[in-house]
């Protein structure tokens, strides 16, 4: 029973970490780049959906949709301002930008929200007791899992069925070739961008519910591992993100159940060496053969 | 006036000068042909017509406008295809999904014409419709690469090499389509290295070297011309 509470917190962490990864293999697949800002958007989503219920009296969902709305427009300004402009540059220059993003992103919430952590009230409260109160899940966690499968299958149906959807996918294989077919790439990657961050704010408001604290580098460690998960499942691949996330989440609840909880974090990157080492595109990376 | 007119165009590659005082002008209903070797300019040349990469001077009208300045997104929708050199098709997409992008910018109620059209046009790609682009062997992307340009239903076609890297076979087929394609109707501006096969199927062609036009002459004409058979078709 104690296995299984562990899983379960595994799972949903893991959960929160694939929504994160989602938005970071996504732009990473379209834009080809490593948004490293990706993780204070989260941070961000995070202090709005606090701020809407602390100062503007709003109920939880409708922060949820007010975080939302700020990340994206967040996310397509920085964009617009910091990325866009480096279109033709070299990816380590689009890199070290987006380093100086993340950098932005933490001093201003420093400067606007002070230091000091925020208590955070989740957005929904309460349990679950399972076997006659043996095991109890929160509906936090419930909500998390949930969010985080339904968000998978929307994106997998999108980027599948829609026009839209399909068009980012050609714009991440040969940008030249789809502007070409008439797909305008500058507006493409400004979507990509905006559903990353609306995403990353989901996952702000679901990590913050679990932690119930918040301060300007919160974003910033759930982010690093995150991008851990995209790497893991596969960068560039939505299904891979999903489990690279959920088996991130897994391995971290039960290393620091059963090993240590200081060296968690040590044997995570040390999974991933190893299944880099065997397997250097991922466990779901896409290897295409190309042929001349 | 010519369907599309390239005047004094100039294009460089930061400092290099790949493409020097280009003019020259395709009417409807033509397949004209730039042929030249590795380097000579003829692929700038495309790329700059559907706005990839820009000419500092000159002018390039097509159906009387100026697209000199239009983004390359906005160019098919004014009737102009290309089909890149190389062929870049997407490789992880399915062969239909291709031919989806292909009408991007044409309304969804004309795909499934379209794709029939094409269809008719190249059956294999009918039987590999909902195989992945990459797994398609060389010639089949060539094909898909055009029927994807046709989906646009274009009023010119601009081609980059379609017999790069395709055994002798295949370039025929190729140019069959080619052939196939013209007598539906469509303009054709072609770029090939194989000359013996470009000059055969155009009306006009213009023979490029090191980023100038050096002779221009009818299709027919160009075969018989000495420099031309000396350069490019084997003495």
């Amino acid at each position: 029973m104690e296995f299984l509470s562990y899983l379960i917190s595994g799972i949903s962490l893991g959960s929160v970490y694939a929504i994160i990864a989602l938005g970071y293999t996504m732009v990473y697949g379209i834009a080809k780049m490593l948004n490293f800002a990706h993780g204070d958007v989260i941070m961000v989503g995070g202090y709005i959906s606090f701020c809407a219920v602390s100062y503007l009296g709003l109920p939880g969902w409708l922060s949820v949709l007010l975080a939302m709305a700020v990340c994206t427009v967040l996310g397509v300004v920085i964009e617009g301002l910091a990325y866009r402009p480096l279109r033709q540059a070299t990816s380590l220059a689009v890199l070290i930008t987006a380093i100086g993003v993340s950098y932005f992103l933490q001093n201003a919430a420093l400067l606007i929200w002070g230091a000091s952590p925020k208590g955070y009230t989740p957005v929904v409260s309460g349990q679950l007791p399972l076997f006659g109160g043996r095991l109890t899940i929160s509906y936090v966690t419930l909500l998390t899992v949930g969010a985080c499968i339904v968000i998978m299958i929307a994106l997998t149906l999108f980027t599948g069925k829609t026009k839209m959807g399909k068009a980012m996918r050609a714009c991440s294989e040969n940008k030249a070739a789809a502007q070409l077919m008439g797909i305008n790439v500058n507006r493409t990657i400004s979507l990509t961008f905006a559903i990353g961050s609306a995403l990353a704010a989901v996952a702000g408001v679901l990590l913050c519910s679990f932690s119930t604290s918040l301060m300007p580098t919160t974003g910033s460690m759930p982010g690093i591992k995150a991008f851990t998960a995209a790497v893991f499942g596969g960068i560039g691949s939505i299904p891979g993100a999903f489990l690279g996330g959920i088996l991130l989440g897994i391995i971290e609840s039960l290393a620091k159940a059963y090993i240590s909880t200081q060296l968690a974090n040590a044997i995570l990157f040390a999974v991933l060496i190893v299944v880099l080492l065997v397997k250097p595109s991922g466990l779901l990376g896409k290897y295409v053969p190309e042929k001349v | 006036m010519a369907m599309l007119d390239v005047k004094d165009i100039n294009v460089y590659y930061g400092a290099i000068h790949a493409v020097k005082d280009i003019s020259f002008h395709v009417d409807e209903g033509e397949v004209v042909t730039l042929i030249g070797a590795n380097g000579a300019g003829k692929s700038t040349i495309l790329k700059t017509v559907s706005g990839l990469l820009r000419s500092r001077t000159g002018s390039v009208t097509f159906l009387e406008s100026n697209i000199g300045g239009v983004p390359a997104h906005k160019i098919i929708s004014r009737g102009l295809a290309q089909v890149p050199e190389g062929r870049a098709v997407f490789l992880q997409m399915t062969v239909e999904e291709n031919l989806e992008m292909g009408g991007f910018t044409r309304p969804g109620s004309e795909i499934d014409p379209g794709l029939e059209k094409v269809y008719d046009l190249f059956p294999r790609l009918k039987e590999r419709r909902r195989q992945i682009a990459g797994t398609l062997s060389g010639g089949e992307q060539q094909m898909l690469a055009m029927g994807r340009a046709l989906m646009s239903k274009p009023r010119l076609l601009m081609l980059d090499e379609p017999s790069m890297g395709l055994a002798p076979i295949l370039v025929e087929q190729i140019f069959d389509i080619i052939r196939t394609m013209h007598q539906a109707g469509t303009t054709i501006l072609l770029v090939e290295q194989n000359a013996q096969m470009a000059l055969s199927v155009a009306d006009r062609g213009y023979v490029l070297e090191t980023g100038r036009i050096v002779t221009t002459g009818t299709g027919a004409d160009l075969l018989e011309d000495e420099s031309v058979k000396k350069a490019y078709l084997g003495g």
